[in-house]
């Protein structure tokens, strides 16, 4: 007699309901959809923006076939992709800079699936389009600008508490204060040291100056890394959404990588330049004292450097930075008084007081605003201080396009980079690549599938069929655990799952061969399942086991896309290891395990040797 | 149906010179390769843009071949990939240019050609990501090797561990050795499949050992030789079905799969097949060569035989 007590099939029931319904929001598929969402916390996603959204909808004539408000934005969805683009365009121009409208694909399952969170797979981006790029932080450039930083605010205190000095150098890990005599570099010792704590001193003699040198300490050193990994994910976060992108992943991987993901991006020109640009904006001061026809010779003045400004002829500006762009509240692109594209920049309170401050002491004298980018400094703008500006409001002029200034406010508000990145690594996938890989992974294991289900049924009847649908049984649950956890699915986890059926047919195998056996051995057929699935069980443990460790090596130290190829595999063998055996056994038992009389049962032909060796 | 009908063992041990002879003359001849001609690896280990462009018709390759030279990258290499309109381009890593914008310069100048060319897919790896997934892949290779002699160690012998793991590293190796001979591009993807592999064909072992185990229980009286002989002939028919159930999947990947798995079931396929030999006529014969006996299975067992027997 083979009975499973009820609960075993209460479990199988239940489990093959769960796999069922969190598998069913994948057979939906997707439609294109526009989402806005606000991107100032100051406007809100509200009723009041989803009829606003209505509205110009309306007006522009474009008919979605779903509208709804969700948490952080509202979500349209419309029946093909022309409709989708001009809803974009539409919404972009209505709406304008404060808030994000990105191209979408939603789920089309409905919304009791969805309220239940039963969610489709999430496509990893070589199945849904898309570009993947790993930056790598420059951590030297980020010590540089801090030192930056750190020789401008020196500067200042030194000439606010009037200690006299000749010099003050900067290379790649310390500044260099140089006097002229011991008692002044004390004084300075003592001021630096009580307002930056981060920065260790030492006193060095050359010649006859009185050197000190700072470094940064060791632990601001780390802490100012970190937080240059942070402000940099925080600058990328801003910068993507201007682009415009749902979903955008910006995660740290690592002490000094970033991984942006961008799922659907088509342009990937364009989030490229906008991802890398590390425009910042610094305000000097120009030296119109000096030779400026010498410079022009080759001879450029200590202390100084010799630019171009834009549309203009050369100047001498100083090396020394007194404002940058770190310290810009908000810049919008606009107009100035003579109808010229202009940027408007809002400081800070820290940057309008030594704007205040500069402007005041250098009345009647040039200040140069330069635009660095890429490394490559332009000046924009050189005019003449007229009056002492205060509020923290400055505008920049300068011969540009309108297109330049917009560009010029985006970057500018969206942060500098606290350092430099670099991208390391790039995978982009256009989205119709993205489509056939679907369809081929799709594929490969639809015809796998069934060529194991052909085979199983022919050589083993009841039990192979029996076993066929244990393996669907498998892939069900495969695909509903993935859906649960929303593992990135990608192309090598789709061959991960047509590599655990073939391998999950394993364990049926290995369960009709020694039900086989034991009928060859002249056991009884109710015996012969008994003992032919306990003993099975022991091997297929084992043999599961073995490539379980190969798994999760593989997700331990793989990348991207064998990592997702790892997590099917590890999931897949879990799920394998109860249907093969709890389901299958479930179902041979519900067949043949009530049979008091059971004769044969339909495993195939049975051939016994004609004469036995035992 | 029932396609094995074997009347009685099959002296596999007896064979165990030739096979042996067979296993290391294939190693050998693998190691040559692997050592002559290198593998083709690609661009995940190397470094280096592979660009995948796709046009509306057949790609003219020579041209775009030459829009490259005139771009000052004579170094790269452009072939059809999947079918004539898909053209694949690899570019080597340069130390002096920023990679991440090359693609972008290479696109351009295809489109002021032919306004049809599409990207379909940019892989870009960096020198020093290259370098760490050489070594990750490398590590990853050795956890799963330790961690699958120490399962077996533990659940068997230490001698049935041995003879696992090299019986299936062997299979490892022979594939690299098709990958070497035939300048197959190795990428992450195929070294995820060889991991799945050693995994699997671990498996093979493992039911072979099984029984090895259980026979050394049961025919008390056997010599070692037909205590195997019997294990394996008795294993015969699942091994053969099971790899060739595993075997349709691959092949299905290998016809559906496109040009992405290809060379992914392609490596399953290699290692499959090798896989039910050497785990049969290496594994096997390795264990023997090891020495190992009754005592070493059935003695620690005993007790608890005895315990089962008391009610």
């Amino acid at each position: 007699m083979n009975r499973y007590p009820l609960w075993k099939y209460l479990i199988i029931a239940i489990s093959i309901l769960l796999g069922l319904f969190y598998t069913l929001p994948n057979f939906y598929g997707e439609s294109p959809a526009v989402q806005v969402s606000p991107l100032r916390t100051a406007a809100k996603a509200d009723t009041a923006l989803l009829q606003r959204v209505e509205e110009a909808l309306k007006k522009a004539n474009l008919v979605p076939s779903g509208m709804f408000l969700e948490e952080g934005g509202v979500k349209v969805r419309f029946s093909d992709t022309d409709a989708q683009i001009k809803a974009r365009d539409t919404l972009q121009s209505v709406l304008g800079n404060g808030y994000m409208v990105a191209l979408n694909l939603l789920p089309n399952s409905p919304q009791w699936l969805t309220s239940l969170g039963a969610l489709p797979m999430y496509l990893g981006l070589d199945l849904r389009g898309g570009v993947h790029f790993m930056l790598q932080v420059d951590m030297h450039g980020a010590l540089s600008k801090a030192l930056d930083r750190y020789s401008a605010d020196i500067r200042s205190s030194l000439r606010e508490q009037k200690i006299p000095y000749i010099g003050l150098d900067k290379d790649s890990t310390r500044v260099i204060v140089k006097f002229r005599d011991p008692e002044s570099r004390a004084k300075a010792e003592a001021e630096i040291k009580k307002t930056y704590a981060d920065l260790s001193l030492r006193e060095q003699n050359v010649g006859d100056e009185f050197h000190l040198a700072a470094t940064l300490k060791p632990e601001a050193q780390k802490l100012m890394q970190d937080s240059a990994v942070q402000q940099n994910i925080t600058t990328l976060r801003n910068r993507v959404n201007e682009l415009g992108v749902a979903e955008p992943i910006i995660q740290q991987a690592g002490a000094d990588r970033v991984v942006v993901q961008l799922p659907g991006v088509q342009d990937t020109a364009k989030a490229k330049d906008i991802l890398g640009r590390t425009a910042t904006l610094e305000v000097r001061m120009v030296d119109d004292e000096r030779d400026l026809a010498a410079a022009l010779r080759g001879q450029v003045p200590f202390g100084t450097e010799l630019y171009y400004e834009r549309g203009g002829g050369p100047l001498l500006v100083k090396k020394q930075v007194v404002l940058t762009g770190d310290r810009i509240n908000d810049a919008q692109a606009g107009f100035d008084n003579n109808n010229q594209p202009a940027v408007h920049l809002n400081l800070d309170n820290n940057g309008a007081r030594i704007f205040r401050q500069l402007t005041q002491e250098n009345v009647g004298k040039r200040m140069a605003i330069l635009l660095i980018e890429k490394n490559q400094a332009e000046v924009v703008t050189a005019p003449v201080i007229r009056e002492e500006i205060g509020g923290g409001r400055v505008q920049i002029s300068g011969r540009m396009t309108t297109e330049e200034a917009r560009d010029v406010a985006l970057l500018l508000r969206a942060g500098a980079l606290a350092a430099p990145m670099d991208i390391i690594e790039e995978r982009t996938v256009g989205p119709s690549l993205g489509a056939d890989n679907i369809s081929r992974g799709f594929d490969s294991t639809l015809f796998g599938f069934a060529a194991i289900a052909v085979f199983m049924s022919a050589y083993y009847l009841m039990f192979g069929f029996i076993s066929v649908i244990a393996l669907g049984v498998n892939l069900l649950l495969l695909v509903g655990l993935l859906s649960i956890l929303q593992a990135t699915l990608t192309l090598p986890g789709m061959a991960a799952i047509a590599l655990t059926l073939g391998m999950a047919i394993d364990a049926n195998v290995l369960i009709n061969e020694r039900i086989r056996e034991e009928l060859r051995n002249g056991v009884s057929p109710q015996a012969a399942i008994t003992s032919g699935y306990e003993r099975a069980f022991g091997t297929i443990l084992d043999s599961n086991i073995t490539t379980l460790i190969a798994g999760i090596a593989l997700f331990a130290f793989g990348s991207g896309p064998v990592k997702g190829f790892a997590v099917v595999l590890c999931l897949g063998i879990l799920t394998s290891m109860f249907s093969a055996v709890m389901v299958s056994r479930g179902m041979v038992n519900l067949v043949y395990g009530n049979r008091r009389k059971l004769e044969r049962v339909s495993i195939g032909q049975v051939w016994k040797p004609a004469s036995d060796r035992r | 149906m029932e396609f094995f009908r074997i009347k009685r063992d099959i002296p596999f041990m007896s064979w165990g010179k030739y096979t042996t002879t067979i296993s290391l003359l294939t190693f050998v001849v693998s190691v040559f390769f692997l050592f002559t001609k290198g593998l083709n690896l690609g661009v995940d280990f190397t470094g280096g843009t592979v660009m995948e462009v796709g046009y509306t018709q057949s790609a003219d390759i020579g041209k775009v071949r030459n829009i490259l030279i005139k771009l000052g990258m004579s170094d790269a290499s452009v072939q059809n990939f999947g079918t004539s309109r898909d053209v694949m381009i690899r570019l080597p890593a340069k130390p002096d240019i920023s990679s991440a914008r090359l693609s972008e310069t290479v696109i351009a100048a295809l489109r002021q050609d032919d306004k049809t060319a599409e990207i379909r897919r940019v892989e870009f790896v960096g020198p020093q990501v290259g370098k760490e997934l050489v070594e990750n892949g490398a590590l990853a290779l050795l956890m799963v090797s330790l961690g699958i002699v120490a399962y077996l160690a533990v659940r068997f012998e230490w001698k049935f561990g041995v003879a696992g793991i090299i019986a299936n590293l062997h299979d490892v190796v022979i594939i690299l050795g098709f990958f070497a001979f035939f300048q197959w591009e190795f990428s992450l993807t195929v070294l995820a499949a060889i991991l799945a592999i050693l995994g699997y064909s671990v498996n093979e072992s493992v039911v072979i050992f099984d029984r090895i185990r259980e026979n050394f229980r049961k025919l008390r009286k056997a010599p070692v030789t037909q205590v195997i002989d019997n294990a394996i002939t008795r294993t015969m028919s699942r091994t053969i079905i099971t790899h060739g159930s595993t075997q349709m999947v691959v092949v299905s990947m290998l016809f559906f799969g496109g040009e992405a798995l290809h060379y992914f079931a392609l490596a399953l396929t290699i290692g499959i097949l090798f896989g039910i030999y050497s785990s049969v006529l290496v594994a096997s014969p390795l264990l023997m060569l090891l020495g190992v006996s009754r005592e070493d299975i059935v003695k620690p067992e005993k007790k608890k035989d005895e315990v089962e027997a008391l009610p």
